[in-house]
């Protein structure tokens, strides 16, 4: 244990102050997580949905719980359940083979719900499109609100796009 | 000439710098079967397995296997007339065949004459009789037209019995990971079988191929798996090269070969980490996953992306990397190889995680050579298999030869042995690193390379998970007619469902997450 502890106390404390937009102050990501109290009352959950993914989104998306992101430190959740999540994440293209249970785990989210799809094949279908196996953009199967471009988007690319998402269902 | 004169089939060893691949045809099935069976009692591996349809080209059907053999590769091919394309079932020899000559006749309509013919790929997106790689096979493309998406039911092995019940899972898993589906058979908390149903990330990725040029298809062998892009990028290149008679520099093989010792890296430091988590030690994924962004931070300055997608293309490298960012790289293994071993005590130290480790999801090598299993969890059964490392009778091809990789392997075949595995497979990725970092020579980044009509080839890569392979053909037009890749998942999802037989379902994540198969590498 004292070990274990010596280490973790060597690592101190690595969180980043990402100034998510462009030019923003240092406090921004603290702003982030305000203005998420504000407009949902609660902290954010999100469930990842993967429709189709190379897995590339979903090495960024793993990351953005990594200590120097610290996502779920700044009151943003990962669920398990579309029924506890305020937001959808999808990554696709959606194959035809997902369609199916994209539509569903929509259905499962209670509203008002964010959908926001990520990466180049969730935004417009990326390098594979729409073909025999494949339905393209989240857009094509589930209402979107807001996409992340990206071959992969990047952890900070990422929690833009939250932000810019849950600012948009600001009053 | 691999194993006794008297086959009746004639190998020539493939051109090039890659892996070595020697070719052939089969006269007939049975000379398939035979040599198969011959393959099988040598202690080799069916390594992958896929159609094309040759009608344009004047014949019928034309069923594709590689073998792994001592020696190397072996790609035998068995034409199929066009009226009655069947071939002998492999699955009795190999039963890593299974799952391969069901997704070829989804694919393209060639089946073997026995053993399981339940769809795999084809979950009702598109008609039984409609086979998507033959040339002739058309499609409305968009929402909304073309065929109907009709979600069929799949015929599950019933475990019967007092108290045993299922438990589904999927395809959409409570992490953030890709979809899947599995069935579980239990009794009480212990698991009497688990069946995967896979194929929901199937995108069509082979019929886009099709009639693509290089660059186009480098872009999308670089998205078949995105954990393992380099792997697929350099067996890509290897493939087309073969194909098109060119050799890359060898700074370009150690550039490359540098890029797939930083993915291999990459990705065992965040599964080490996540081992961790499973096992409810959350100290391990963060510290792990806080080395692996230091990681692909570096990735980010000196490649330009953090998973350096697109950096390796045929005829070399789309990258050039200075003196100084060589200098870094070194200086980065000499901080996280200390780290790492910090780690390993703690890990090695903790007594409620080894308790979660050993002895779980456990499977030995006899198993793992009937299941044809390469990578991470051969070498965890003690099989020293490892493309990039030397052994009895073969060598590794260039830049490996030179290094003289040192296979890791560990004989307990459980989820500690795999851990122990990566472990040992980071400290030597680093040395490799070091090593290549230093002695990096001059040399072109790139030759040209133009498409040879008619060329084929087949590039060998030990990725990060195991051997990933990529066949090409080129049309008489100079553009891909057939690109098939092949992930180590096909082998080793099979293995999951034994490894994680009589542990309870609780224990089912670690032995996972232990593998860590790729979805989207085995669906295409």
């Amino acid at each position: 244990m004292i070990p274990l502890l010596k280490h973790i106390f060597r690592t101190g404390i690595l969180t980043e102050t990402v100034a998510l937009a462009e030019g923003g102050p240092q406090r921004e990501i603290d702003r982030l997580h305000d203005e998420i109290l504000r407009i949902l009352g609660r902290a954010l959950t999100i469930r990842e949905v993967d429709a189709g993914s190379c897995n590339g989104c979903e090495l960024e998306i793993h990351a953005l719980n990594n200590p120097y992101y610290n996502l779920e430190g700044r009151g943003i959740k990962f669920v398990a359940s579309p029924r506890h999540a305020d937001m959808l994440l999808v990554t696709g293209p959606v194959t035809k083979n997902m369609e199916n249970a994209l539509r569903i785990a929509y259905d499962c989210t209670p509203d008002p719900k964010l959908v926001v799809a990520v990466g180049d094949c969730g935004c417009d279908g990326g390098v594979f499109g729409e073909n025999y196996a494949s339905c393209g953009a989240i857009a094509n199967v589930v209402g979107v609100d807001l996409r992340i471009p990206g071959c992969p988007p990047t952890p900070l690319a990422l929690m833009q796009g939250i932000l810019a998402a849950v600012s948009k269902r600001s009053p | 000439m691999f194993l006794a004169d008297d086959f009746p089939i004639d190998f020539t060893l493939q051109p090039g710098v890659g892996a070595p691949v020697w070719r052939g045809n089969a006269p007939s099935g049975e000379d398939l079967k035979d040599f198969a069976a011959a393959t099988h009692l040598a202690a080799g591996r069916l390594c992958a397995m896929w159609g094309s349809d040759e009608r344009q080209r004047g014949g019928g059907y034309r069923l594709h296997c590689v073998f792994g053999l001592n020696r190397g590769h072996a790609w035998l091919s068995l034409d199929l007339s066009a009226d009655d394309p069947v071939y002998p079932d492999l699955a009795g020899i190999f039963p890593a065949a299974n799952r391969m000559q069901r997704a070829t006749r989804d694919m393209v309509g060639i089946a073997s004459d026995g053993g399981d013919q339940r769809p795999w790929l084809r979950h009702g997106a598109w008609p039984a009789d409609w086979y998507p790689l033959r040339h002739d096979a058309v499609h409305e493309v968009g929402m909304g037209v073309g065929f109907p998406n009709l979600p069929s039911d799949y015929d599950f092995v019933q475990v019967g019995g007092e108290g045993a019940h299922e438990i589904p899972v999927g395809p959409i898993h409570a992490g953030i990971i890709e979809p899947g589906h599995f069935r579980f058979s239990v009794v009480g908390e212990r698991v009497l079988r688990l069946e995967q149903r896979l194929g929901y990330q199937h995108k069509g990725v082979e019929k886009l191929f099709i009639g693509a040029d290089i660059e186009r298809g480098a872009r999308l062998v670089g998205r078949i798996s995105g954990d393992s892009t380099c792997a697929y990028a350099w067996a890509y290149a290897d493939a087309v090269e073969a194909a098109c008679g060119i050799e890359a520099s060898s700074r370009a093989l150690l550039l490359r070969a540098l890029m797939l010792e930083r993915e291999r890296v990459a990705n065992h430091l965040g599964d080490l980490g996540a081992l961790g988590n499973d096992a409810a030690f959350a100290f391990g994924l963060t510290q792990f996953l806080r080395l692996k962004e230091d990681w692909l931070r570096l990735n980010a300055e000196v490649f330009g992306h953090r998973f350096m997608m697109d950096r390796i293309v045929p005829g070399g490298v789309a990258v050039n990397v200075e003196p100084a960012a060589l200098a870094a790289i070194v200086e980065q293994c000499a901080v996280i190889g200390s780290e790492v071993k910090k780690l390993r005590t703690l890990y090695d130290e903790h007594a409620g995680l080894q308790d979660r480790f050993v002895t779980t999801g456990t499977i030995d090598a006899a198993l793992a050579r009937e299941l044809s299993l390469t990578g991470i969890g051969a070498r965890a059964t003690g099989m020293i298999l490892d493309g990039r490392a030397h052994r009895h009778d073969y060598t590794p091809p260039p830049p490996w030869a030179a290094l003289g990789v040192r296979p890791v392997t560990d004989e307990r075949g459980d989820v500690a042995a795999r851990v122990a595995v990566r472990f040992g497979e980071i400290s030597e990725s680093l040395r490799l690193l070091r090593e290549i970092a230093v002695g990096m020579p001059s040399g072109e980044l790139r030759v040209a390379i133009a498409p040879r009509a008619g060329g084929s080839g087949l590039g060998v890569v030990e990725g990060w998970r195991g051997e990933v392979l990529v066949a090409v053909r080129f049309g008489d037009d100079g553009k891909l007619a057939r690109v098939h890749p092949h992930d180590p998942s096909w082998q080793a999802w099979p293995a999951l469902e034994h490894a994680v037989m009589k542990d309870i379902v609780p224990d089912f994540p670690l032995i996972n997450k232990s593998f860590n198969l790729s979805y989207s590498g085995a669906d295409l």
